[in-house]
């Protein structure tokens, strides 16, 4: 083939593939943002976390088809028993390893654990076969010149910043939002203004929990789902977060519009089974080059 | 107890067993007992890492499947049609070789415990000067990185998997031995060297080093201890021994590809194992794989595997919240309370 | 005499926040050094960047003579560079007795180059145990002591890295007076045994009567160093930190 010819192709290709990575990038940011607030402000590392994401998956899955309502609205009506569960899985967290100093280890065997539970009792309950939601926007694309833009990614897209901007706006403009950033920071002087801190690491926990209920949502709108769909998430999530600086949220924002990027070229480019080891290749790369991130605190 | 007698020990149970099973012609034994053989190795090896120094290994399936295709790739090898060519015309030919192969599956043990160490070597040396946590979850970027690798890489079989037809037998000094039960001898002798590694580091210098980077790695920089140069020891030992439990298993399954050799079960076994039996001593391990080896093979048999795994999540998170220490920590406070 | 310590305008950041701005120290073999100053001037990350558990950005620490940046941690300990920690640090899953053998197995005899026999060692654990007072409580675990008990181990730790140089951070916050007093006279006897020591406090009635030469550290910056009586007198450390 001549060399023009396949520059064309290229092209087109490309650009594709770049829209279709920072939509990607865009979802990305805001199943990342849950594990900004646990792991870069709480210093959590939950890496259970993405369970929580395929576990609102699954009740928007199993809700939109029963009942036929959007699962949009269903995570924004889940809202409240994630953040509640999320509580609930703080407090346990806290009686029973950040009080006894034992966080590193046993914290986290508990959390590959909820993972891991998670991850098998959805096998039981739904099988191992992929599921998939129905809503008017999956199907039509909009199309501008030669880049498509599937509605089924632009929405949930949309949704994804609507949700991380909503996030970093209670981070900055709220009294609780403060104090979590300042229990990040500096847990005593937090407690000397009469806040306890534990209290505002269970709120937090709980927020971060509660955007995995819209997260998931989003992801079965965008792919079919099976319970270890969660598991690639894990480095996605992860590299996103460390890349992007722990805790800083337009750092996150950058770095997963990057990373969807990469990955949607590499699978464009050289198959989509190479595209898991982009996310935990830039991990691994990240953490022993770079670990303050991009951004660097 | 020294290190001969307890080896003997050792040996000498594992040879009741087998002449036992052999007699009354039990191939199942041979079977189930060899995974809680392997399960007791990657046990020990996570342990060294995780209980002895406080860092969570959560690729142990990556060590594990490295060890396992080492063997299906050296398996794979034809020394006699195999080239390496630097150009077009200059290829290099390995026909030395033949007589060598196929490898023996002790040399293949070795080699895989050479190439997992060296991984385990590497990956520490990236990322162990960062947090506990970082070191984490950049095992679980390993295993991915890797099972993508493997899965892309034809030589091996690539996603469809690889076939490694079992001998039915191996001729040794004239006389035929099955090789399911050389394959399980093999397997004790990996066990019994493991479980005196771990028993003598425990007791040594070395394992006294452990145990303050466990407990405060500050602290013991501080005091003198060259936390990078024994943490990168651990990874090391640790991935080495991963990767040799790995070796045989394509011999003993004689199917092997990525989804189950990278399988989930083997990360949430090797952690779970180690923690309910307790990781402060090497019999922690011994004693988590054993009980729940044991029981996971009884309920992949009567119930389903994915129940069985269910529990094993379930028990993780019990034995996490309520007895840190494990079984061996419950027994250690009670004979403690007992002597006050 | 030639300078055991030589801090040489070193400066540390993170990220906007200076911590340390060019900073310039010496310390003499056998001097009792003072450091004071207000909470966030910068003490800690000066003992850090001096004992290597923090990089400084610019400048050097000279110890003994050698440049020690870049160093590790244990190197440095194993140079005779020995710290307490503000708060105590202990090893929570061995008895004391094995807290103070860790530094004697990882430095001393790393140093030394010599094999001690088992009894040796054990005999150096009880000798620094009692010198801290604590030879009853060898076999107990840290969490059975006091406040100032693990405040003692902390220094018997440091102590039992046979170091030239001691840096005691804030070993006496919280205490009662007659427990200052005990770790004081500690610290007056390591230095009498030819340990140069720096003393991190808030408690200037400690602080003056031990120092020989007090410096005083605010925001970050060095703003004096001479005699004690000097230095509480100096306008500047009055208004920055004593008060009037």
């Amino acid at each position: 083939m001549p060399v023009q010819a396949r520059m064309e192709i290229s092209w087109d290709l490309l650009l594709n593939a770049i829209t279709a990575g920072l939509l990607l990038g865009g979802f990305y940011a805001a199943v990342t943002a849950g594990i900004s607030i646990s792991f870069g402000m709480l210093d959590i590392v939950n890496i259970a976390h993405p369970a929580f994401v395929i576990l609102g998956s699954y009740l928007a899955y199993f809700i939109n088809i029963n009942f036929g309502v959007d699962p949009i609205i269903v995570s924004i009506l889940m809202l409240p028993f994630f953040y509640a569960l999320g509580t609930l899985v703080y407090q346990v967290y806290y009686l029973s390893f950040e009080r006894r100093g034992q966080e590193s280890l046993r914290g986290l065997a508990f959390f590959f654990g909820l993972l891991f539970v998670t991850e098998v009792t959805l096998i039981l309950v739904f099988g191992v076969d992929y599921r998939y939601v129905e809503a008017a926007y999956i199907g039509p694309s909009i199309h501008i010149g030669i880049v498509d833009l599937p509605l089924r990614m632009l929405v949930p897209c949309l949704v994804a910043l609507a949700l991380f901007s909503a996030i970093q706006l209670v981070i900055t403009r709220t009294f609780t939002g403060r104090a979590i950033m300042a229990v990040s920071q500096d847990q005593l002087a937090l407690q000397l203004m009469a806040v306890d801190p534990i209290r505002i690491k269970r709120i937090a926990f709980g927020l971060s929990i509660a955007t995995a209920a819209v997260a998931g949502a989003l992801l079965i709108i965008i792919q079919p789902v099976e319970p270890s769909v969660g598991r690639e998430y894990i480095g996605r999530v992860f590299a996103i977060c460390v890349l992007g600086g722990l805790g800083s949220m337009p750092g996150t924002l950058i770095a997963a519009l990057l990373l969807g990027v990469v990955e949607s070229i590499t699978a464009t480019f050289y198959g989509p089974s190479w595209a898991p080891a982009v996310a935990f290749g830039f991990l691994l790369l990240t953490l022993a080059f770079r670990p303050a991130g991009l951004l660097g605190r | 107890m020294g290190t001969i007698k307890f080896s003997l020990i050792a040996i000498a149970i594992g040879a009741l067993f087998m002449a036992f099973a052999h007699w009354f012609q039990v191939d199942y034994l041979f079977f189930a007992c060899y995974t809680i053989l392997q399960f007791i190795v990657l046990a020990t090896a996570w342990n060294i890492l995780g209980g002895y120094c406080g860092y969570v290994n959560f690729g142990s399936a990556a060590f594990f499947a490295m060890g396992a295709y080492s063997s299906v790739a050296l398996h794979k090898f034809d020394p006699q049609s195999f080239e390496l060519c630097f150009t077009d015309s200059t290829c290099m030919t390995f026909h030395f070789l033949d007589w060598a192969f196929p490898l023996p599956i002790p040399v293949l043990i070795v080699i895989s415990g050479i190439v997992s160490g060296i991984a385990g070597f590497g990956m520490g040396y990236l990322t162990l000067r960062l947090r506990g946590s970082f070191f984490a979850i950049a095992t679980l970027a390993l295993a991915v990185v890797l099972q993508t690798l493997v899965v892309n890489w034809d030589f091996v079989g690539g996603s469809r998997g690889a076939y490694i037809i079992r001998p039915d037998n191996l001729e040794f000094a004239g006389i035929q031995i099955n090789y399911i039960e050389y394959l399980f001898a093999l397997m004790l002798l990996l066990t019994v060297i493991a479980l005196n590694t771990a028993r003598i580091i425990e007791r040594s210098q070395l394992g006294f080093g452990f145990a303050t980077i466990r407990d405060d790695e500050l602290a013991a920089e501080a005091c003198g201890v060259p936390t990078l140069r024994l943490k990168l020891i651990a990874t090391t030992l640790s991935g080495a021994f991963m990767g040799m439990a790995g070796a045989p298993f394509p011999y003993y399954i004689g199917y092997l590809q990525p989804a189950s050799a990278f399988g989930l079960e083997y990360a949430v076994n090797s952690i779970a194992m180690p923690m309910i039996g307790g990781t402060t001593s090497w019999i922690g391990p011994l004693v988590g794989a054993v009980l729940l080896g044991s029981a996971q093979q009884y309920a992949t048999v009567t119930i389903s595997s994915a129940v069985n795994l269910l529990i094993v999540g379930l028990m993780l998170v019990a034995f996490v919240i309520i007895a840190p220490n494990g079984l061996v920590g419950l027994v250690q406070d009670r004979l403690r309370r007992r002597r006050s | 005499m030639t300078a055991l310590l030589h801090v040489d305008n070193i400066s540390k950041r993170f990220g906007g926040f200076v911590a340390l701005d060019g900073i310039e120290l010496e310390v003499t073999p056998g001097e009792r050094l003072g450091l004071i100053g207000p909470n966030g001037s910068g003490k800690s990350t000066l003992v850090n960047c001096i004992c290597g558990t923090l990089q400084n950005e610019t400048g050097s620490v000279v110890f003994d003579g050698q440049a020690i940046d870049g160093l590790a941690a244990h190197e440095r300990t194993h140079r005779g560079v020995a710290r307490s920690f503000q708060l105590p640090r202990p090893f929570h899953s061995m008895s004391l007795a094995d807290n103070l053998r860790i530094p004697l197995l990882y430095t001393v005899r790393a140093r030394e180059g010599m094999l001690h026999a088992h009894s040796d060692l054990e005999g150096r654990c009880h000798e620094l145990l009692d010198m801290v007072g604590l030879l009853k409580k060898a076999k107990q675990m840290p969490r059975d002591l006091t406040q100032v008990e693990m405040r003692k181990l902390e220094l018997a730790r440091a102590v039992a890295a046979e170091p030239k140089l001691l840096i005691a951070d804030e070993s006496m916050a919280g205490l009662s007076h007659s427990e200052i007093e005990d770790i004081l006279a500690l610290l007056v006897q390591l230095n009498e045994r030819g340990i140069t020591i720096i003393l991190i406090e808030h408690i200037m009635s400690a602080v003056m009567s031990f120092s020989q030469r007090l410096a005083v550290l605010v925001s970050g910056k060095k703003i004096a160093d001479g005699k004690p009586e000097d230095v509480v007198r100096d306008p500047e450390v009055v208004r920055a930190y004593l008060g009037q």
